[in-house]
């Protein structure tokens, strides 16, 4: 687009009134919202030692977890619709025919590069089965980077973790199943 | 020149031609949907998708005529006048009633199908088909049937366009597949004791437009839409099918015939189908190595006695050595394509003039074997014999063979011999080899440990046909050119590249470059000037002219 679109709408700026060019009144109203933050309640802790409160645990995202269906099985059909979606290239997943009746195909191995990942929850918008879903954990650490990649077993040690606290979703809370 | 009205666009075809509507309309660049209809099957006009408006102009009076009802694309010839209209609502109705009508049987469950990414029913239903269900249905898993060695058919998946059924009556003449009932109950299936396992087999899950049959090869390996996919040329047998290696991050994960109606039309065979394995194999020569102690004429024991050389190394010793060996027999291995044997002749020659040349060992599988549609798989297991004939025609070295090498050598003719391989599967005999034992340098260039690699000087690794680029001429003199589709393994020079810095030049290996050269200077290759184009030329062509 050039300067000379017609599409731009150029403004002038405003000159300055007598209460800016003074600058005293300016100063007094920076001083009176230095005062009330000084009087107000605090909105910071001090982690760890103190937890901050997580407004909607089930809107929140932080650590993936791999939800088990009622029968304790993993949930995912390993249809790699997370790793298609995933903007990080985070999620590797090795599929292969499932040894139940009922399902075709499940992963075989599922890991989630937890520090490439960007918590952009775009896996769990893409999962057709609800399988993998984003937990309120937010204090994320490890002493190496291998264990920051997330095998099966732990993501679903994160869902045991955290299925009471939070419910897997389901059609009344917007899920798709 | 007889004209035909698609969509009110007048379009000439030939005179003697005899198209359907579908092949008539691509031609005006409108695209009738069709699941049943294939170029290279019968036309039993089942499956409804295709139907269109017809009519005919009135040469004389310019007054159209339309057909009162719609009629299958497929089934309806074309001839002057014929006018199609392919747009309709009548037509888009149609369209929309018969995807509603496939989808009611229908498992809908494309996140783990294997075919989503390149299924029609997808493809149709999202271009015809309705945005709204008005059936009250659920997704369910389908049934799965094993049918054969390679191929699984989910049951429920089966749209009933009978390709595959036709495919094996028409195409490979085995007749495995039938349909069973009627209406809505028909499956596919085969007779019990009698599966699906003809070498032409792999085709019905390429012919198949939705996920009903399953290559268990590739079965749950990857989704479709990860593949990247390069046009190349198998190299399992001399008939030299076109291919698409489909790939991803270096790793093949299929390969699927490509239309060429000079060569494979639209077919390939399992075994070049499932013959890419041994790209992948462990067990690869995979680095450039030389016998440390030279004195023993290549006698010992291999893995210590070799110390791994540098590429950029290999490029002056191994000159160096063959130079100091003295009186020079090289191998060219039918493997090799067009460019890599001319130049690797050239460097022969410029290390010894009075170099013997030969073609390489010549793998041959019982006979060749034709199919009743028509599809030949060639007993010889080679790509480029024709190609590396016509080069070594070119260096005076024309008909002499593998055995004739072999001769050449345990006669004491020779003093070094240079080995391509890039064979896939064991080729050579401990007696063949022993003739090659007294050699002062022999130098072994294949895929995989060999007993002429237990003696060789120098060990270097091959190329697999997908990590090659150039050209190929089958036995058919139908020469194709082709890209590299994946980098070789890690310490693997293609030969391309390691003869390319042999003879000196300069930057990356350019294989189109090498082939024009080729080209300009050899009339049997001149038809291989300018532009290949995708399915090949014909050399004997402008020879003639």
């Amino acid at each position: 687009m050039k300067p000379t679109d017609p599409a731009i709408t150029w403004l002038e700026e405003k000159p300055l009134g007598l209460a800016e060019r003074l600058y005293l009144p300016l100063f007094v109203g920076g001083l009176a919202t230095t005062a009330r933050h000084l009087v107000s309640p605090k909105v910071t802790v001090s982690f760890p030692e103190q937890r901050p409160t997580v407004g909607n645990p089930l809107i929140y995202r932080g650590v993936h977890r791999l939800n088990r269906d009622e029968e304790g099985r993993v949930k995912c059909v390993a249809c790699f619709l997370c790793a298609t979606a995933c903007p990080a290239h985070c999620i590797d997943i090795v599929a292969t025919e499932s040894p139940w009746p009922d399902r075709e195909k499940y992963p075989e191995s599922f890991q989630i590069d937890e520090l490439r990942c960007i918590f952009c929850g775009m896996c769990e918008e893409a999962c057709p089965v609800d399988a993998i879903e984003l937990t309120s954990l937010l204090d994320l650490t490890g002493k190496s980077r291998e264990e920051m990649i997330f095998d099966k077993e732990k993501l679903l040690s994160v869902y045991d973790m955290t299925k009471d606290a939070e419910p897997m979703k389901s059609a009344s809370l917007g899920g798709t199943l | 020149m007889p004209v035909v009205i698609v969509d009110g666009q007048e379009i000439e075809i030939g005179a003697d031609e005899r198209l359907n509507c579908i092949e008539a309309a691509r031609r005006a660049g409108k695209e009738i949907p069709h699941y049943c209809w294939h170029p290279g099957l019968s036309v039993v006009a089942s499956c409804r998708m295709c139907l269109i408006e017809t009519g005919q102009r009135d040469a004389a009076t310019g007054k159209v005529t339309m057909v009162p009802k719609l009629v299958p694309g497929c089934q309806t010839p074309v001839k002057d006048g014929t006018v199609i209209v392919t747009e309709s609502q009548l037509v888009k109705d149609s369209r929309a009633r018969v995807e509603e009508a496939l989808l009611i049987d229908h498992p809908i469950d494309c996140p783990i199908c294997d075919k989503a990414g390149e299924c029609l029913l997808q493809d149709y239903h999202f271009e015809h088909g309705q945005a709204e269900r008005r059936a009250d249905l659920h997704p369910f898993t389908s049934r799965k049937r094993d049918v054969g060695p390679t191929v699984t058919l989910f049951v429920d998946r089966c749209i009933m366009c009978t390709r595959c059924v036709r495919f094996t009556r028409e195409v490979s003449g085995t007749s495995e597949l039938m349909v069973t009932s009627r209406g809505a109950k028909e499956e596919i299936d085969v007779f019990p004791g009698f599966p699906l396992d003809n070498k032409l087999a792999g085709n019905v899950v390429d012919l198949c437009p939705v996920g009903a049959l399953g290559d268990k090869d590739f079965l749950y390996q990857q989704r479709v839409w990860f593949l990247k996919r390069e046009a190349n040329v198998c190299g399992g047998c001399s008939a030299g099918c076109s291919i698409h290696t489909e790939h991803n991050q270096d790793t093949v994960y299929r390969l699927k015939p490509r239309e060429n109606p000079h060569v494979n039309t639209w077919w390939m065979c399992d075994d070049g189908r499932y013959g890419w394995h041994h790209l992948h194999d462990q067990s690869r020569v995979l680095a450039a190595g030389r016998r440390r102690d030279l004195r023993g004429n290549g006698h010992g024991t291999p893995g210590d006695a070799f110390e791994t050389i540098e590429w950029a190394d290999v490029v002056t010793r191994l000159r160096d050595d063959l130079k100091a060996a003295g009186r020079l027999a090289v191998a060219v291995s039918p493997m090799l394509t067009v460019e890599e044997a001319w130049m690797l002749c050239a460097i022969a020659r410029s290390i010894d003039p009075e170099a013997f040349l030969s073609l390489g060992h010549v793998p041959v599988v019982g006979a060749d074997e034709t199919f009743p549609g028509g599809f030949t798989i060639r007993a010889e297991k080679c790509p480029n014999r024709k190609g590396v004939e016509e080069v070594l025609a070119l260096y005076g070295a024309g008909g002499r063979s593998w055995d004739d090498l072999v001769a050449h050598v345990a006669a004491g003719k020779a003093d070094a011999a240079w080995v391509t391989g890039g064979y896939p599967t064991p080729w050579i005999d401990d007696a063949t080899a022993a003739s090659f034992a007294d050699l002062t340098c022999l130098v072994v260039q294949d895929l995989f440990e060999s007993p002429l690699m237990k003696l060789a000087t120098w060990r270097l690794p091959a190329a697999g046909f997908a990590e090659r680029a150039g050209t190929w001429v089958n036995v058919a003199h139908h020469a194709q050119s082709f890209g590299q589709a994946i980098k070789p393994p890690a310490g693997v020079w293609p030969e391309g590249r390691l003869f390319w810095n042999m003879l000196g030049r300069r930057g990356l290996y350019d294989p189109v470059g090498v082939r024009q050269q080729i080209a300009g200077s050899a009339a049997p290759f001149a038809a291989l000037a300018g532009d290949v184009p995708a399915t090949g030329v014909d050399l004997r062509v402008r020879q003639l002219a």
